[in-house]
């Protein structure tokens, strides 16, 4: 019992139970309308509306916005209703600093498309799928947040 | 709406895919996973619940993406059974390493900062916000 508390000092089902939930979503995706739920596409999909570029033109991008744009929506509604259920209706904050949510955020949003996926898109679907490329993708983004995230807890530690 | 295009949106498709998103964005907020303070401490090693997350969730999706097209000859609501292949890549490579390095900065990735507009963390919008800039840059300095 020691070692569970003390890989998961917050206990460990929500976490198996969050994740088979977001599973279920992709699962049900794929069953009824035969689509690969990645998260990070809605980003470049979406301004295929606003940017005539060639790039946001392309038709991975515009036949798929539309379902794209409903999927983020749903996500909204799904942590609305956690919010309002399970949550007690707070408000959620965090104490990471904005400047560290906005550039982070950046690299994120160029990253993830440079590099066609994200945590759902190589981690979830592209593993779901058994895709050689997406655990390369994993272990890559995996290794760099390590080391950032702890270079970020020394530098910033003086700072507190 | 071209009946031969396999992403088209018809209105028991989006209700779908309006409940499958609802259910991601659900997991997330259970797992935690919108709170960037839980996924630097996965990062930090200080807790390892994301690995619970990521594999309860590409578990379920590895029966769903190899068992579906066994059992269905087709998606439930019409069209087909679509894959998306990954390519390994110098793009692949160097866009994963920069993504990992703003999610180590941030402890946010494209899911969460979505969901942040239902759990009501307007904090995260500054995240939001830097995804939806950087998917632009990308999209303004890609070679097509």
């Amino acid at each position: 019992m020691t070692l569970i508390n003390t890989l998961f000092p917050l206990g460990w089902q929500h976490y198996l139970l969050g994740g088979l939930t977001i599973g279920a979503g992709v699962a049900l995706l794929y069953l009824f309308n035969g689509w690969v739920g990645g998260m990070s596409s809605v980003f470049s999909s979406s301004w295929s509306f606003v940017s005539k570029r060639a790039f946001f033109q392309q038709a991975r991008f515009v036949s798929t916005r539309n379902w794209r744009l409903v999927y983020a929506l749903g996500v909204v509604l799904g942590a609305l209703v956690w919010r309002f259920t399970l949550a007690g209706g707070e408000a959620q904050h965090t104490s990471v600093p904005a400047w560290q949510l906005l550039v982070g955020g950046f690299l994120v949003g160029y990253g993830a498309r440079l590099g066609n996926g994200c945590t759902s898109g190589h981690g979830i679907c592209g593993l779901g799928s058994l895709q050689l490329p997406s655990l390369g993708a994993v272990l890559t983004f995996m290794a760099t947040a390590f080391m950032t995230a702890n270079l970020m807890a020394i530098f910033t530690k003086g700072l507190a | 709406m071209n009946p031969l295009n396999p992403h088209t949106l018809s209105l028991p498709k989006a209700l779908v895919t309006l409940v499958a998103g609802a259910l991601f964005g659900f997991g997330l907020s259970l797992a935690t996973m919108v709170q960037p303070d839980v996924v630097l401490s996965f990062l930090r090693f200080q807790d390892w619940g994301l690995m619970l997350v990521m594999g309860g969730a590409a578990g379920l999706a590895m029966l769903a993406y190899k068992g579906f097209p066994r059992w269905f000859s087709r998606p439930l609501l019409g069209g087909q059974f679509l894959t998306q292949p990954a390519s390994w890549n110098r793009q692949t490579v160097i866009g994963s390493a920069i993504f990992g390095v703003g999610w180590g900065v941030s402890g946010v990735c494209p899911g969460p900062a979505i969901a942040a507009l239902g759990t009501g963390n307007t904090d995260i919008l500054w995240a939001l916000g830097g995804i939806v800039l950087g998917a632009l840059a990308h999209g303004l300095t890609a070679r097509d």
